[in-house]
């Protein structure tokens, strides 16, 4: 027994069968080993049999997004190139490059190395321009993404944090669009970080703090281009790549919002599996966006810095435009009437604090509580998966296209100098017009938007009830003319009506055993109005028997008109549907 | 596919049209017929195979093409980006298109069906989680300790300080940096770029000219630049200045500006005071000059105030006199801060 218990015996070894041979597996494959080797480490098994086959619904719209998704990866790529040969210093030097008129010209290190970059260096030129365009792809796709998920209702509960995180990326975009174009310290970004620096002295208390941190002492100074430098490469792109992660990761725990049709619910996502279409859709779709880069990139010129020339603080030219995403705030600056408050000893400059610091703030606020303002206002604590047609939230269609009035009216504002010269117009009076546009513009849009969209569901609802126009115009004995309506077929009949009631909120009368009303009075009346404007206006979808009573109806009129047309045809054989053999009559179906 | 129909909600008041189901699958004609299949195989295999040309003339135009020298050939940038991009550009492209044509023709075409769960978790879960952070909690005593909790959330709160205050070192404190320029009494008013002194003889009227105080060409004993790099870069963005010659009759001079222009030579702050772009447009007739950037017009008729645009204040004037040979230079520095405002400005 002592010899037991000192003895140590590795049985690791031994075969635990009672087989004859030795215990080898089967030779598996090379692809089975490498599989076999990281899911005993990582476990991906159990990870990849639940999202291979996951589910993607199919439509053009959702495309948007993946172009935001894969001009980010662009830039990541080119981004790394770029940064191989630029020098993020302020340093002066004595260019000696290619650029032969620029040769011998004193400018920084930053405007020196891009100016190799684009000369002396193969494929440098077409990577700066390929990162300059990706940029604009980027946000530019990120703006029209959030519209469609904001018109179709996809912000919805459970997705209102999605909503957050991508306006947050929106917002980040810009600012990693801004500290881009600052680097190469050319003429026209100078001017650009000239401005930036009026804006930061425009705070409170703090603003001359701000900019002499920031610039490392008084502008220009030395440090403005290492510092943004670190902000472009490292900083925002790090916080931008885990909000994507986050963004994509929140999207396929939701799985994606889908268009109401046949077969399709609340319940379930109908589409092609993530393997193979859908990955070979997504994939596909980065090559083609990387493509359209490169293509963009060596053909389309964009930021031709030599042309420029090295910042110098004295210098200037006419027509200076940031990228377009900045023309907004550029255009609140620019129609801002000229008020500055001195008081107490202090002056505080509502001419730039306001247009270019609380502005852009209050419009990024406005836009994350979107989501929260309507769920408040509606009441509405379901989940929604199935999209909504614009026209079906008249209230909340209108409200985007207002903002995208103001917005759009801001950015016609930024290029007020290049509107008056190309349309021989006075700079002045297109400003004063744009202060008082700014506010009635979106006004009228607002309410033009929201007739619209209700008209449109008067204009369903007399296809559903009635059917669609044929354009057959017929004629009675008596000589009066009525235009044929013929019904729509039942996949169509179900996609206008498969949506909900919408109810407008109104507030709880309870009162608790004591007669006094319950909490939150005082805003119920508020939110009671709110309510009825976003909803009360709206055309609801017919009820079993309305719709039961209009076909009987609409089948009454064709028993009427059947017998003044001769022969038996319901018109479809005019618009090609099918010929006058194929025809049935509604009483058919 | 019928047994899709069975997560089908019924019909009831509020549907009034039943959900029909998804419609029955069609095939494609790659499905059925094994010819067109074969065609869309080639295609596919075509469009890689293209893709594989356009890379190889990538190569062949990175080494042959040179850049630098030819930046004024084929819409200003060059043949080599030309090629470049359009050789890189295809070769993704064709790539791109022969995927999803492979998965538009040859995959599976068959929509599938799964279902959602709520993003909630189950009750028993969230119970669970309850639990188990209850029990955390009270083994480690946070509820019954509040010194320990208290001291904890203090000494981690002061930890704040040292991230914000290593900040400190960023840049100096502004001190009273904003308010004076390398303007000083008697200096001599330089043209821009070439940094010769101007002579009032040689002004016409409704003359324009970019200047500069003397000191930023000043050259020492050595020829070295007086003012270099930053140095240099701050010195002008703070003291350039424009010179305008009109009739002075036209000239409005401000209160106490009675001897501040020369002849009708009048000199201002060539920074906005909106937010600090040089201002280089002038309107001969009217005297009037506007910021290329946000359109300020200021009169420098009339001690340059603003007549549009968002800017507040008037451009700073220099007092201007000339000495014994007819040179123009300043009385004394700007008598307040040139360029945009700021909080402390007063």
């Amino acid at each position: 027994m002592g010899a037991w218990l000192t003895m140590s015996i590795d049985t690791s070894k031994v075969a635990d069968t009672n087989s004859t041979t030795a215990a080898t597996p089967k030779k598996p494959s090379k692809a089975g080993v490498v599989a076999n080797w990281a899911d005993e480490r990582l476990g991906l098994g159990t990870v990849m049999k639940k999202n291979l086959r996951k589910v993607f619904p199919d439509h053009w719209s959702f495309m948007l997004g993946e172009i935001a998704l894969w001009s980010f990866v662009v830039l990541l790529l080119s981004g790394v190139f770029l940064t191989l040969w630029f020098t993020p210093s302020m340093g002066e030097v004595e260019y000696q490059g290619s650029y032969s008129p620029l040769r011998g010209v004193e400018m920084s290190e930053a405007m020196a190395s891009t100016l190799k970059l684009s000369f002396d260096v193969r494929g440098g030129l077409l990577m700066r321009q390929m990162h300059h365009w990706a940029a604009l792809i980027f946000i530019a796709s990120m703006m029209i993404h959030l519209l469609r998920v904001y018109f179709t209702g996809a912000f919805r509960k459970p997705r209102e944090l999605n909503w957050v995180i991508g306006s947050l990326l929106l917002l980040l975009g810009t600012l990693e669009g801004f500290t881009g174009y600052s680097l190469p310290d050319d003429l026209l970004s100078g001017t650009g970080i000239r401005a930036a620096d009026g804006f930061m002295k425009s705070m409170p208390v703090v603003g001359t703090y701000m900019s002499f941190f920031l610039f490392g002492g008084e502008f220009p100074g030395e440090s403005i281009i290492p510092r943004l430098y670190t902000v472009h490469v490292l900083l925002i792109p790090g916080i931008l790549l885990a909000l994507i992660a986050a963004h994509m990761l929140l999207l396929v725990y939701h799985k994606h919002t889908q268009w109401p049709g046949p077969g399709r619910t609340e319940e379930n996502v109908v589409g092609f599996p993530m393997l193979p279409v859908y990955a070979a859709k997504a994939g596909g779709f980065f090559f083609i966006v990387f493509g359209v880069a490169a293509l963009m990139g060596g053909l389309l010129s964009i930021n031709p810095i030599w042309k420029f020339g090295p910042y110098d603080p004295t210098k200037v030219t006419a027509g200076s435009q940031p990228d377009w995403y900045m023309g907004w705030p550029d255009g609140a600056l620019r129609i801002m009437p000229g008020w500055e408050s001195h008081f107490l000893g202090v002056t505080l400059s509502w001419n730039v604090f306001l247009p270019i610091i609380v502005l852009p703030g209050l419009m990024f606020t406005i836009l994350m509580m979107l989501p929260f303002i309507e769920a408040w206002i509606t009441g509405d604590k379901r989940d929604h998966h199935l999209l909504q047609r614009p026209r079906n939230a008249p209230t909340r269609t209108a409200t985007m296209v207002a903002l995208m009035t103001f917005y759009g009216l801001m950015w016609a504002a930024g290029g007020n100098d290049i509107i008056a010269i190309k349309l021989h117009l006075s700079i002045n009076q297109i400003t004063y017009f744009m202060r008082a546009a700014v506010f009635i513009g979106p006004v009228i849009a607002f309410f033009i938007t929201r007739r619209w969209c209700i008209s449109l569901q008067r204009h369903d609802e007399q296809k559903l009830l009635h059917g669609y126009e044929t354009g057959i115009i017929m004629r009675s004995a008596e000589g009066g003319y009525s235009e044929r309506h013929l019904p729509i077929s039942d996949e169509a009949a179900y996609k206008l009506t498969a949506r909900d009631r919408d109810e407008v909120w109104t507030p709880t009368t309870e009162t608790d055993s004591n007669g006094i009303p319950a909490k939150g009075g005082r805003l119920d009346g508020v939110r009671s109005k709110l309510s009825a404007l976003m909803y009360a206006d709206n055309v609801q979808k017919p009820t079993a028997e309305e719709l039961e009573a209009a076909h009987h109806h609409a089948d009454h009129e064709h028993e009427l008109q059947a017998p003044l047309e001769g022969h038996s045809a319901d018109g479809h054989q005019f618009d090609g549907h099918h010929a006058v053999d194929g025809e049935s009559l509604r009483g058919d179906h | 596919m019928s047994d899709n129909h069975d997560h089908l909600p019924a019909t009831t008041q509020e549907e009034p049209i039943a959900n029909p189901g998804l419609p029955p699958h069609t095939w494609r004609p790659t499905d059925v017929d094994e010819r067109l299949a074969k065609r869309a195989e080639r295609q596919v295999a075509g469009l890689f195979g293209l893709s594989s040309i356009c890379v190889i003339l990538f190569l062949v135009s990175y080494f042959t093409l040179k850049v630098g020298d030819n930046h004024t050939t084929f819409a200003g940038f060059g043949a080599s980006t030309i090629a470049l991009g359009s050789t890189l550009g295809a070769a993704l492209l064709l790539i791109g298109i022969g995927i999803i044509q492979w998965a538009r023709k040859l995959m599976g075409d068959h929509e599938i069906v799964e279902m959602r769960h709520p993003a909630r978790s189950s009750d028993e879960d969230r119970q669970g989680t309850l639990d188990a952070l209850a029990l955390g909690l009270e083994e480690s005593g946070i509820g019954r300790r509040p010194l320990v909790r208290n001291s904890l959330l203090g000494s981690v709160a002061l930890l704040g300080l040292p991230a914000i205050v290593m900040l400190r070192d960023l840049g100096p404190l502004p001190g009273d940096k904003l308010y004076h320029t390398v303007w000083k009494p008697r200096m001599r008013v330089v043209r821009d770029v070439v940094g010769t002194p101007i002579n009032i003889a040689d002004l016409e009227i409704g003359d324009l000219v970019n200047a500069e105080p003397e000191i930023i060409f000043a050259v020492d004993e050595d020829g070295e630049h007086v003012l270099r790099g930053a140095e240099l870069q701050t010195a002008k963005s703070k003291a350039a200045v424009i010179l305008l010659r009109m009739d002075p009759q036209d000239l409005t001079p401000g209160k106490g500006r009675d001897n501040w222009a020369v002849d009708g030579i009048v000199c201002y702050s060539k920074i906005c005071t909106h937010v600090g772009c040089p201002i280089s447009l002038n309107e001969r007739k009217t005297h009037h000059l506007l910021c290329p950037c946000h359109q300020s017009t200021f009169d420098l008729a009339d001690s340059g105030k603003v007549v549009f645009g968002p800017a507040a204040r008037a451009l700073p004037q220099l007092p201007l006199m000339v000495d014994d040979e007819g040179f123009l230079m300043a009385q004394d520095d700007f008598n307040e801060p040139v360029g945009p405002s700021f909080w402390e400005r007063g």
